[in-house]
């Protein structure tokens, strides 16, 4: 019996569509693979020597790394929970064929928990966690206590993972806790409150008793003990495989009719956005992106004033880069459909290009609080705003018109990036997207002043504004000539 | 009103349709017959522009279809759920299409109502989305769509699949309605060689992309089709053991 299940699965997972992929992209995804499990890996070994080096030199205050280490593990704890939620999902679609063979109930479920076991959100912090623990012993910490410790952490991974199989709907739970969480990690940034000194010793707790492991052990028997009957009774057409279907809401968007024909299309694009996960998810992390610059405000960065630019592009056009570059993937579902409609592209396209003009208006309104960084950040901010209004709000669509994946609307798993996306031309419009107006404001800032230089980048979006036709009279031909690939490569099923 | 010259689409080589010339009048409705990969859906798919012709091409209404793209506000279709927006509800999705044909919101309620019996209080005012709906529910939204806006050409693909039996009944009165116009030429295809029969006007048979028959219909038409099929599948009946699936 279990035989067939690996079976089906060695076949699931080599027919799969993503396997069939180009031999390029496959390299370019074991890489990727690769470079998490070696980032994760050195990060094991080599946290604990740049936490001591920290402390030595007295940018941490604590006793010593591991003390670090496990201050830090709520937030790790906290987020592992919460990348599960959003996307680890429970594998019902190969259950339901299963439904009608002469398969046991309890089988049919220990084999969908069983697989979620092997998934690589349990394997990723073992790269860590394994390496790390090998150094604190290496390090003379007790071996019994680094043991009891990493059984720990093995079972508060595992929990996590049955946790998540029935804690399904929770949207209402769980961003308030995720902003509860970035308010904890902002105030300790700031110095305000600090959790982890609760947090940490609680952690410390189970390599100093190292028979205290088995309290997550216990939570992990009780969290699968729970999945289990929870998966169980789920386990009916209509119940948990049932498609959960919303009531529908319509919306009254007749303000926009004063747009002319271009109603038409924005209309239909703002419940595109409001009506799917995953285009949800996209407008949703867009304006994450305003968070972004805050990664630059380090010594290391901050003195570079071309990094204020590129905090700028990004703060200001995240769900510009991440919407616009797959315009007209959203659409892909029935493209055949607006294909044989009446549809002129430039409408089409029109559309598309004032949702993001809005969208990066309301992200640099938003970046205003960079003014508390100082004048430059906010310059910065202003600059990168009118240069992806401008500019990269025609080139972003440029660049998706090559693209030629279909988006299932409704999973939110691949809204993190799409592999597919990326093909040699996208790449090659990452230039005049994100390095050029870096060169631009050097080639200013240099020979004339730093002011100079964000103003010249300003200028060239307001230059790239009056080309924006020229630009879409180029990608309606991408379009046109595109058209039959394109229309094949929708219709492709994943 | 349509004219097809030595039409041809081939895939690897394989001809996948392959039609001299076939010429429909103004106003007539034709049934398009033939087993799975007979080329009926590729047909439709050219009609559209949603594929391109290996060789020849099709004109309709003085437009040819692969070089302009005038045809597209005389010629509407429904070919599968491809052609319909998951995400809207079935109102918006009439409102929707119905904007892009030059049609405003009382045409479109009006039709709504037209048709309400054909809707038999499903698919409509449900609060449900489309891609929500059962397939037969969404096949009515897709062929009431299709005729938003006073089409002169309607291709519909396989519209009886999946319908309950009174909406088949009722469909079959819209399209001998839409036949009898003499402004709207129809294109139907079918398994069903009684809906086909009686619906159309004239009957084209395909088989592996080549026109087999082009009758004009008659009384003798369904007992005609009927041995033609009975005559394929015997045949190939020694080899016909397993089934094939839908084409799609």
């Amino acid at each position: 019996m279990i035989k067939k299940f690996i079976n089906l699965e060695w076949k699931s997972f080599f027919r799969s569509a993503a396997f069939k992929q180009n031999l390029a992209i496959k390299i370019l995804m074991a890489f990727g693979a690769l470079y998490f499990i070696v980032a994760f890996g050195a990060l094991g070994v080599g946290s604990y020597f740049i936490i001591e080096e920290f402390i030595e030199k007295g940018k941490i205050v604590a006793d010593n790394p591991f003390q670090v280490v496990n201050g830090f593990l709520i937030y790790w704890v906290f987020a592992d929970i919460g990348y599960r939620y959003m996307l680890q999902k429970m594998p019902v679609a190969n259950i339901k064929p299963l439904l009608y063979l002469p398969f046991k109930k309890g089988k049919i479920v220990n084999y969908a928990l069983g697989k979620t076991v092997i998934s690589f959100f349990n394997f990723l912090p073992a790269f860590f966690f394994i390496p790390f623990s090998v150094v604190l012993i290496a390090q003379g910490y007790s071996v019994i206590g680094v043991i009891g410790w990493h059984l720990a952490m093995l079972f508060i991974t595992l929990a996590a993972n049955f946790l998540n199989v029935f804690m399904n709907n929770m949207d209402k739970v769980f961003y308030p806790v995720l902003a509860v969480i970035a308010g904890l990690g902002l105030s300790q940034y700031y110095g305000l409150f600090d959790i982890t000194a609760y947090t940490g010793p609680m952690f410390m707790f189970f390599y100093e008793n190292a028979w205290a492991f088995i309290i997550p052990l216990l939570l992990f028997i009780v969290t699968s003990y729970y999945a289990y009957h929870y998966f169980i009774k789920q386990l009916y057409l209509d119940e948990g495989l049932k498609a959960v279907a919303k009531e529908a809401t319509t919306e009254d968007l007749s303000f926009l009719d004063r747009f002319g024909k271009l109603s038409t299309y924005l209309k239909n694009d703002i419940k595109l956005i409001k009506r799917n996960k995953r285009a949800k998810m996209t407008f949703i992390m867009g304006f994450f992106f305003v968070l972004y610059g805050l990664f630059f405000m380090n010594d290391l960065y901050s003195s570079i004033n071309g990094m204020k630019v590129f905090a700028g592009l990004f703060c200001t056009g995240g769900f510009l880069f991440s919407f616009g570059g797959l315009v007209p993937s959203w659409d892909s579902s029935y493209y055949k459909l607006m294909m044989s409609q009446n549809i002129p592209y430039r409408e089409f396209l029109l559309s598309k290009w004032w949702l993001m003009v809005a969208a990066t208006v309301v992200s640099t309104l938003l970046c205003t609080f960079y003014l508390y960084f100082g004048l430059d950040w906010w310059f910065g901010m202003l600059a990168g705003a009118v240069y992806n209004i401008g500019f990269n709000s025609s080139v972003v669509l440029w660049g998706g018109a090559f693209v030629k994946t279909p988006i299932d609307l409704m999973t939110t798993k691949k809204a993190f990036g799409d592999s597919k996306a990326f093909n040699a031309k996208t790449l090659l419009l990452l230039i005049p997207k994100l390095v050029l107006p870096v060169v631009i404001y050097y080639a200013f800032a240099l020979t004339i002043n730093e002011s100079a230089g964000f103003i010249a980048i300003a200028a060239t979006g307001v230059l790239g504004l009056l080309f924006r036709n020229k630009i879409f009279d180029m990608i309606e031909d991408i379009y046109k000539n595109e058209k039959y690939d394109t229309i094949a490569a929708y219709s492709q099923k994943n | 009103m349509i004219t097809i010259n030595n039409l041809s689409k081939q895939y690897n080589g394989t001809k996948v349709l392959d039609i001299e010339s076939l010429e429909i009048p103004k106003g007539q409705a034709i049934g398009l017959v033939g087993n799975n990969g007979a080329g009926k859906t590729t047909l439709f798919s050219l009609l559209l522009d949603l594929i391109q012709p290996s060789s020849g091409h099709i004109v309709s209404n003085d437009v040819r279809i692969d070089q302009s793209e005038d045809w597209k506000p005389f010629t509407s279709a429904f070919i599968d759920e491809s052609f319909l927006i998951g995400y809207l509800t079935p109102e918006e999705y009439f409102y929707f299409i119905g904007e892009l044909r030059g049609q405003n919101k009382a045409d479109i309620d009006a039709l709504i109502a037209s048709y309400s019996d054909f809707f038999n209080g499903e698919a409509v005012g449900q609060k449900k989305y489309l891609r929500d709906l059962s397939k037969g529910n969404q096949k009515k939204v897709g062929i009431v769509a299709a005729l938003i806006g006073k089409p002169q050409v309607v291709i519909l693909d396989e519209p009886f699949a999946n319908l309950d039996p009174s909406t088949q009944i009722r469909l079959k009165k819209i399209i001998k309605d839409l036949a009898n116009d003499p402004e709207v030429t129809v294109l139907v295809s079918s398994h069903d060689l009684i809906h086909v029969t009686e619906v159309a006007q004239r009957v084209v048979l395909l088989e592996k992309g080549r026109v087999v028959k082009d009758i004009e219909k008659s009384s003798a038409t369904f007992k005609e089709l009927e041995d033609y099929f009975i005559g394929i599948s015997e045949i190939h009946a020694p080899v016909a053991t397993v089934l094939t699936e839908e084409e799609e």
